[in-house]
């Protein structure tokens, strides 16, 4: 390319269509990656090598533009190297503008971070491209505010255009935020709304970080938004793109406090307790041994041996308990029983079992008086205590309780949370007695209770699919506990239909199939690990025809979350009912089954659906191989 | 082998509400009658006599409030009380009167006691917490004049003032004030400046009561969490932590040092009384009678030392009187 420079009017048209031609050919990265480097050096300092560079590629012709464009966005080291080479051209040309402040960043979202920093740098340097800028953020704020495109679009994408308005924002000067500080007000509104109500913690947390952010450059004197959420490395990199360090603009670096709290959500739930515990280090010794030689010695001193730890002893009757967490003013007491409950119900289980479901009542609407460190914990393993003592009137309560009137959407979650727990220690023999939830012997199963329940099934399951897909299965060998009957088995129906019976009913306060999706979502994911602990039990077969209709029922919900139990439902069908079983009672259900999968693989837009629709096809046929190799 | 801690000498019933704060007077020779003052939760003041261990006079001026502080202004005849209901009363006692001679609003909705301090023959200074959050405002008894307002520096954010004590290093010198306050720090102030000292951070919770021995120049601060914090004052007025007790269970209400400044009495939430050694902080004796929190402890101002008398009271109705190492 060694043109010859100075005064010269020379005509590099010739050179622009080669470029372009080359470019569309998909030939970008070849012969940008001589090109750019050549023309950065060049350009550095030189004028007129500035506006050969420009002259180049504004006469690239339109059909070709795209490819160039893309091709140097892609290439452009930094965006004032953008910014030399490409000079004004997305003012200039049409198609150039479209392609750089439309597709890349509304139509795609494959680009990377550095990319998208280069492009919107690029677009911030120069005093007439800023209104694109600004035009830019207005929509990229109104796509990220529209709750069809935050239920509808994939999380990547979501990502993707959280990334370019945090880019801008921290792109806009002061009198810019304020020309325009109305409108990213009310869109920010609009767009946190939908994006908490997502079943996605993922999706929340764009949210959060995003409208802090906002908040945080519209308001910067006065109180600004703060979300409580877990700090991960999405959001501390989503976090750091507000602070921008270039060489030229004048950019605001704002002190983002990181604080890192539990993960809330914007459901009613039941307040943290927290730290006050009364537990002290051991007796005083008795101070007598001491012989100091001073002038107190004529005070001698009495015998404190009794002074120990303030305890208050708690009620050791099952009645009494209930009498204390019903009536009683005494916090202390109260506060005692509460702590001393779980072990009191496990070691009394004749005494429970008369007072059941009173004490399942009692404790399922009870409430914190004092701030107990970790009552909710204390509470739920009472429940689960109380579930697997006596699990058939109790669990005809719970289930009965899930529909009715009144409940606050954090009880019924945990009316689904204790299900799955008692489930689980009366499947496994092993918990029996010492409810720990995480065992050494079985390492693959832990069912941690906690509001994001979701992963761990989705985990639960997916382990062991791979564990049943491996041909060579080493590693598997654990000490075999001693075998007592399942006790999960005479009782796994009670659990299980009375939970899938009223779905479709709407109460006053509670529709599931309208705007409770996320408590749909948590029911099937209940169904699901439900119907896993149920392998080997009589009632399997029942539970799988009755989850297979349900799942039916719902294949096409929009929420994804819901999309995602559904198909943890078919994995565990088809792990837990036994392959002939199978083919005997549900052939057909599960042809129609087969084709839905076919479906979710292609055309879900959420990854984890596509994923576990793939690993339930895969399932099926393994099945259909295994039943074909037994000859009978 | 320690003896086993000793009895209540006598019990004190009656008041049918929590006490919050006691005060002895029974410095008067003979024919005089030592009596026990106590602030009741149902906004009543009771004068017990000593010997007859009864109550004879109940005194009504808190409208029902709850009266957290008593304090006799120079004989038992005077008396000066602050309740709830934001008012300090002083009331006239001779001769078997029972009325208030003035009162002064104070317009303070918290629980800081306030504090008496003698400067000169018939004038006082009481140091009360004030209208403003972090404000302590001292006035000039019986005149009610403001002497100054103690107010921290912006940003300090040392929350309410909890406890007060007001004192001199000798008679005719400058007013000194001790402050405890909400997040934990003490704080001297030079009253007739009103300039702040010096401050310590002596707790991580709320400093809930404070004692002084001006001759030492060593104080004593208690709070909810588990430590007693002993600091000093040097010569250049500053405070420094002198030494640290850990207690077996968390929550003070009260401390006090006996006027000889040989032992000193806490009160505690776990319903016991501490008795400490003052030189040393060496602990002395556990009491335990009282059945719910000890809110205040005070010690008798007795001029024989053999009659001296600790009383207690707490939250279980009960005022417990001890006699603990009476003869040092």
């Amino acid at each position: 390319l060694s043109l010859i420079p100075g005064g010269l009017d020379c005509s590099i048209s010739f050179v622009s269509h080669v470029l372009g031609k080359v470019c569309v050919h998909g030939r970008q990265k070849e012969i940008l990656g001589v090109l750019v480097p050549h023309l950065t050096e060049l350009t550095k300092s030189d004028c007129i090598w500035q506006r050969i560079c420009w002259r180049l590629v504004e006469c690239v012709p339109e059909r070709w533009m795209e490819a160039v464009v893309l091709g140097f966005v892609q290439k452009a080291p930094g965006a004032d190297v953008l910014s030399r080479l490409l000079g004004n051209l997305v003012v200039k040309n049409k198609k150039a503008q479209f392609v750089v402040t439309q597709k890349m960043l509304l139509l795609q979202y494959g680009h990377t971070t550095v990319v998208l920093q280069n492009l919107l740098g690029y677009l911030s340097l120069d005093s007439l491209r800023r209104a694109l800028l600004l035009r830019v953020l207005q929509e990229l704020l109104e796509t990220w505010g529209s709750s069809s495109a935050v239920k509808h679009s994939p999380p990547e994408q979501q990502l993707y255009i959280s990334k370019a308005i945090l880019i801008c924002l921290s792109h806009l000067k002061e009198p810019e935020i304020e020309s325009c500080r109305q409108e990213l007000l009310t869109s920010m509104m609009a767009g946190v709304k939908c994006h908490l109500d997502s079943s996605l913690p993922q999706l929340r947390r764009l949210g959060m970080v995003v409208a802090e952010s906002i908040s945080s450059r519209i308001n910067t004197e006065g109180p600004v938004l703060k979300f409580e959420y877990e700090e991960d490395d999405e959001t501390r990199e989503l976090k750091s793109l507000l602070v921008q360090t270039p060489p030229v603009c004048v950019v605001p670096s704002l002190p983002d406090d990181d604080s890192s709290k539990k993960a809330g959500a914007a459901l009613p739930s039941v307040p943290e307790s927290n730290k006050k515990s009364q537990t002290a280090p051991p007796v005083m010794p008795d101070e007598e041994s001491d012989a100091e030689l001073d002038s107190d010695d004529d005070l001698v001193p009495y015998d404190m041996s009794e002074d120990k730890e303030l305890k208050i002893k708690a009620p050791v009757y099952i009645r009494d308990c209930i009498e204390v967490l019903t009536g009683s003013e005494d916090v202390d007491k109260w506060e005692a029983t509460v702590k001393a409950l779980e072990s009191l119900i496990r070691s009394n289980p004749a005494a429970t079992r008369e007072v059941s479901v009173e004490l399942a009542k009692i404790l399922l609407h009870l409430e914190e008086k004092t701030c107990i460190e970790g009552f909710v914990d204390l509470r739920q393993r009472a429940q689960v205590a109380v579930l697997t003592t006596d699990p058939i009137p109790v669990s005809k309560y719970l289930t009965s309780q899930f529909y009715s009137l009144n409940y606050s959407l954090r009880q019924r979650m945990d009316i689904l949370d204790v299900l799955v727990l008692a489930a689980q220690e009366l499947s496994c023999p092993k918990f029996h007695g010492k409810p720990k939830h995480s065992d050494a012997q079985k390492p693959r199963i832990q069912l941690l209770p906690g509001s994001d329940s979701s992963k761990d099934w989705r985990r639960i399951v997916d382990e062991r699919i791979k564990s049943k897909t491996r041909r060579f299965a080493t590693g598997q060998c654990h000490v075999e506990p001693a075998s007592t009957p399942n006790q999960f088995s005479s009782v796994a129906g009670h659990f299980f239909f009375p939970l899938i019976q009223h779905f479709d009913r709407p109460l006053t306060t509670f529709d599931l199939l309208g705007e409770d999706h996320l408590i749909l979502g948590r029911l099937v994911h209940t169904l699901a690990v439900l119907m896993y602990l149920a392998v080997n039990t009589v009632a399997v077969t029942a539970m799988g025809k009755a989850l297979l209709e349900f799942v039916w029922t719902l294949r096409f919900h929009v929420d994804s979350y819901v999309r995602q139990g559904l198909l943890s439902c078919i994995s565990s069908l088809l792990l837990s009912v036994p392959a002939e079983l199978l083919l005997a009672d549900m052939a057909e259900e599960l042809l129609e089954t087969q084709s839905w999968l076919g479906d979710v693989v292609e055309k879900d837009p959420d990854g984890d659906c596509r994923r576990l629709a793939l690993q339930n096809l895969l399932l099926m046929e393994n099945l259909k191989k295994k039943l074909e190799a037994v000859p009978s | 082998m320690a003896l086993p801690p000793p009895d209540p000498q006598f019990v004190l019933r009656g008041t049918s509400a929590a006490i919050h704060t006691l005060h002895f007077s029974c410095g008067g020779q003979e024919p005089d009658i030592p009596v026990l003052f106590s602030g009741s939760e149902n906004g009543f003041i009771h004068v017990w006599n000593l010997k007859t261990h009864r109550v004879d006079t109940a005194l009504d001026g808190h409208g029902r409030k709850s009266v957290y502080c008593v304090e006799t202004v120079g004989g038992k005849d005077r008396l000066l009380s602050q309740g709830r209901d934001q008012r300090i009363c002083l009331w006239d006692l001779a001769e078997g009167r029972t009325s208030v001679t003035d009162s002064v609003f104070t317009e303070h909705v918290g629980f800081c006691r306030c504090s008496l301090g003698k400067v000169a023959q018939g004038r006082w200074l009481v140091a009360t917490a004030a209208k403003g959050l972090e404000e302590v405002q001292v006035l000039e008894l019986p005149s009610k004049t403001s002497v100054c307002t103690l107010k921290p520096e912006v940003g300090a954010k040392l929350g309410m003032p909890m406890c007060l004590k007001l004192w001199q290093l000798s008679c005719g010198s400058q007013p000194l004030l001790l402050a405890g306050y909400e997040d934990g720090s003490v704080v001297l102030w030079n009253v007739t400046m009103g300039k702040a000292l010096s401050q310590l951070v002596c707790h991580q919770e709320p400093v809930m009561s404070l004692d002084f021995d001006s001759e030492k120049a060593k104080g004593i601060s208690g709070s909810s969490e588990k430590v007693l914090r002993i600091w000093s004052l040097n010569e250049q007025q500053n405070l420094q932590v002198y030494k640290t007790h850990e207690l077996v269970n968390a929550g003070i209400s009260d401390i006090t040092i006996r006027p000889d400044k040989k032992i000193l009495a806490t009160a505690g939430w776990d319903h016991r009384i501490r008795i400490f050694g003052w030189k040393k902080l060496k602990p002395l004796a556990v009491l335990d009678y009282h059945t719910a929190t000890v809110h205040c402890v005070s010690f008798s101002d007795h001029r024989n030392p053999c009659e001296r008398l600790l009383a207690a009271g707490s939250k279980d109705h009960r005022i417990s009187v001890w006699s603990i190492y009476p003869q040092t």
